[in-house]
């Protein structure tokens, strides 16, 4: 499929889509004006997406600095009668949360919907957390798609009932539901065409500082006046089509309870294995739909509550039969019928259904032994820092300057950061001790300083520096701590796909866009040592660390080379292996652990097709059995 | 009519691309189909692997024992897919390996591998899907090779005709040629 489908797809067309492909033919069709995000998997692809069709969709694009700024930049918007977008990761939430918590008070005047993609099993993710919590923390409704046509149909429904309640809405997909793809059906596109210059519309502000500052004063009217609205949406979510029910059951004992990727594997395991339970989907989650889910269960003897990650439904139900004094059974995670962590799948389902009904058959098999003998062998594959990545000479480097200056591996405290380079904590780099959040390095930084006597070595990306490293550096500086930040600038953002950020002369939409010096903003910032080094030559990096390591005050090392993933790049070619001056060290192996070089019986190989000739390897060779390459 | 394939391999390899191919040509002939993915920290050279499932279902997930093709574009990939097999799926694989530079354990011989999958199960089809792919022009067009290969299934439900236009509507038309090659002679490698 052409991506640009997305934008003139016909009502009634249907495409193969991922999940967050759905998700943006959502947003063209709800005729949105403003998106905004900050990179997450698993919602990239949205933004990816939307970078390259923005100004085909009629819409303002942005990549914000992070995801408090995409979510005030959707704010504004609705505020300003616009309907507008933003998505992020779980964690994303958190960072916007401040101002999150305020928009449910403030409301809107044009639709507003949030999407979070919720990462059970931690695919890309550092937890697993709930957003559905969220909606209660917010009194904010809540919708759970579980595939991709619910995806595209919940997006634009949410933009009509936050319209209607005046209310930001969540959609929350998780890892399995953003990275699906399935056949989806197309609707009609609302009009967005620009009324102005610009190739997005514009909205106006309408003043009402009552409805919009929440001081005190007008603050708890605001919380009034949201309560108000939870209640009468929690009319619409006992109504609402998004919770339907299938009949499977005959004798109507037992029943299930699902939403979002669980109401799959609950479905198909009901429907393979010919049970005899009905089962309530519930797409529209909060307001919790009490009246209809007491219709369900008030005639059951048992209920399963299927739900990935925390056991929210389960708690409601709970609460509703506590209530209404009914005698049904929960199932769920609370009583150990399913697992507490990660996300589910159809096994996972019927081993829980099981351990109450035991009537399902499962099918075993057996492999013989050099099978299971050969399973068990088999090398791991984990995913590594690509050849030629500037990071691993980082790395490399900051491990010789710390063998030159004396110091032992405990000595030197590495505090770590969200990104490709999080990859720095396998061997034999061991380059990542601590990790919290975006930015947290910086943090941790001044935290260690205090703490330890020992030396800290954070870690930090471009684009993760200017989400949030910025402001610990300042506190850094002013409260004089003392480590070494290496700031890791591959112009790009580059884990979540190869984003612009800030640091590059380019804007989410591709149009040019002012650069902002890294270098510039540690000065600014009150940083003395500020170095701008070129990663491959090996030399330049353990001098420069050793000379950080020495110093009493913060130091800022910025690595300045663009990610090998960046296309268009000009690529040198690969080194030349000259094998009668190897003489078996294995360095360039075991202490570079360049994927590309390998040692294939006794003898060392050089993959050229993945090579890009970065020439860390030849400095590491000390016997000249590496070349550049012709 | 259900039919459902685990398409594993190596971050690179245009995993992805084959299974949204397969998918799209499902949708074309009218079947329902659901696909999974996962993108992330996979694609820095680490395990991927997509599931495909043609027909009335709501997961997008294989159940463990239940696929009815294993389509694994590397050896050891082959291995780390068997969960989702029984003795009577089909097993076809790239015989070429990828040799992963963070482990320290050593890689087994691919010998080894067909030896001990073919003591195990009745349909197992080694291709060398790589060399294939040189011969057919590029290496990069492996993936059609092995897509090539699925088509000749007897009990694959879709058209290698309806194959080849989803392919189409998928890849730019400057490597049509080299593809609809690759496709071919991963086709004539099972049938033939």
């Amino acid at each position: 499929m052409n991506l640009k489908e997305l934008v003139t797809g016909k009502s009634g067309e249907k495409q193969f889509l991922l999940g967050n492909e759905a998700a943006v033919r959502g947003v063209i069709e709800a005729g949105i004006s403003i998106a905004a995000t900050y990179p997450g998997t698993p919602s990239s692809e949205i933004g990816n997406i939307l970078s390259v069709l923005a100004k085909d969709a009629n819409i303002y694009f942005e990549f914000s600095t992070n995801e408090k700024v995409a979510m005030e930049v959707a704010a504004t918007a609705a505020a300003s009668g616009l309907r507008s977008f933003t998505f992020m990761k779980h964690v994303g939430m958190n960072v916007a949360s401040d101002s999150f918590m305020t928009t449910a008070y403030t409301g809107v005047n044009g639709g507003m919907v949030i999407l979070t993609a919720d990462d059970p099993s931690l695919f890309s993710s550092q937890n697993e957390q709930d957003t559905r919590n969220y909606a209660r923390l917010s009194n904010v409704p809540v919708l759970e798609p579980s595939n991709c046509q619910e995806v595209k149909d919940m997006v634009k429904y949410a933009f009509d009932l936050s319209e209607e309640y005046k209310l930001p809405v969540i959609v929350r997909t998780t890892t399995r539901v953003s990275h699906m793809r399935g056949v989806v059906e197309f609707g009609d596109v609302n009009d967005n065409s620009s009324n102005n210059d610009d190739h997005w519309m514009r909205g106006h502000f309408d003043k009402d500082p009552s409805k919009y500052v929440p001081v005190p004063a007008f603050a708890g009217k605001m919380h009034e006046r949201l309560c108000a609205k939870i209640s009468k949406i929690n009319d619409v979510t006992n109504k609402s089509d998004f919770n339907n029910s299938t009949s499977f059951s005959q004798n109507k004992k037992y029943g299930v309870i699902s939403s979002g990727s669980a109401y799959n594997y609950a479905y198909d395991v009901i429907k393979y294995n010919d049970l005899d339970m009905d089962i309530l989907k519930i797409g529209f989650s909060y307001p919790f739909p009490d009246k209809k889910v007491s219709e369900f269960i008030r005639d059951l003897d048992e209920v399963f509550i299927v739900e990935e990650v925390d056991p929210i439904m389960e708690k409601e139900v709970l609460a509703i039969i506590g209530r209404e004094n009914l005698d049904v059974t929960v199932h769920g995670k609370l009583d150990g019928t399913l697992p507490e962590c990660y996300e589910f799948n159809s096994d996972i389902v019927r081993d829980g259904f099981n351990k109450v009904l035991n009537f399902i058959n499962k099918q075993d098999i057996t492999f013989s032994d050099s099978l299971n003998k050969l399973s068990e062998e088999i090398p791991s594959r984990a995913p590594v820092l690509c050849a030629g990545c500037p990071h691993r000479a980082m790395y490399y480097g900051i491990n010789i300057a710390i063998e030159e200056l004396g110091l032992k591996p405990s000595d030197v405290v590495f505090a770590s950061d969200i990104g490709c380079y999080t990859l720095g904590i396998n061997p034999p780099y061991n380059a990542a001790d601590y990790l919290l959040s975006m930015g947290s390095s910086v943090g941790d930084g001044c935290g260690f300083s205090v703490s330890t006597d020992q030396k800290v070595a954070s870690f930090i990306g471009d684009s993760t520096f200017f989400h949030s490293g910025i402001s610990p550096l300042i506190n850094a500086v002013h409260n004089k701590h003392n480590f070494v930040l290496t700031v890791l600038d591959n112009r790009i953002t580059a884990m979540t796909g190869g984003q612009p950020n800030p640091g590059i002369p380019v804007d989410g939409m591709g149009d040019e866009a002012p650069e902002i010096s890294i270098r510039k903003l540690a000065l600014a910032c009150g940083v003395d040592y500020v170095r701008v080094i070129n990663p491959f030559n090996l030399d330049q990096v353990v001098k420069t660390y050793k000379e950080a390591f020495e110093r009493d005050d913060t130091a800022v090392i910025i690595s300045k080379a663009p990610c090998t993933l960046i296309k268009g790049l000009t690529k040198k070619p690969p080194v030349k292996l000259v094998e009668s001056n190897c003489n078996h060290c294995d360095k360039c192996v075991s202490e570079l652990a360049c994927p590309a070089i390998s040692k294939v019986d006794g003898k060392i190989e050089i993959d050229t097709s993945m090579c890009d000739g970065c020439g860390v390897c030849i400095q590491v060779c000390k016997y000249g059995a590496l070349e550049v390459g012709k | 009519m259900s039919y459902s394939i685990y398409i594993c391999g190596v971050g690179g390899q245009g995993i992805i691309k084959t299974s949204v191919i397969i998918g799209e040509a499902a949708m074309n002939q009218g079947l329902d189909v659901v696909m999974s993915e996962i993108h992330g920290m996979s694609q820095r050279g680490g395990s991927v692997s997509t599931e495909l499932k043609i027909g009335d279902y709501n997961s997008s997930i294989i159940p463990d024992t239940t696929a009815d093709m294993l389509l694994s574009f590397e050896p050891i990939e082959t291995i780390r897919g068997l969960h989702k097999v029984n003795k009577d799926s089909k097993i076809v694989y790239n015989t070429h390996p990828i040799i992963p530079s963070s482990s320290d354990t050593s890689y087994p011989s691919v010998d080894s591998i067909t030896n001990s999958l073919k003591e195990n199960f009745t349909h197992v089809l080694p291709i060398d899907a790589t060399e294939l792919a040189l011969q057919a022009g590029n290496v990069l067009s492996l993936n059609m090779v092995l897509l090539g290969a699925v088509t000749a299934d007897d009990k694959f439900p879709l058209s290698k005709d309806s194959v080849i236009e989803a392919m189409k509507n998928n890849l730019h038309e400057r490597f049509h040629d080299l593809n609809l090659k690759a496709i071919e002679s991963g086709y004539n490698s099972i049938k033939g």
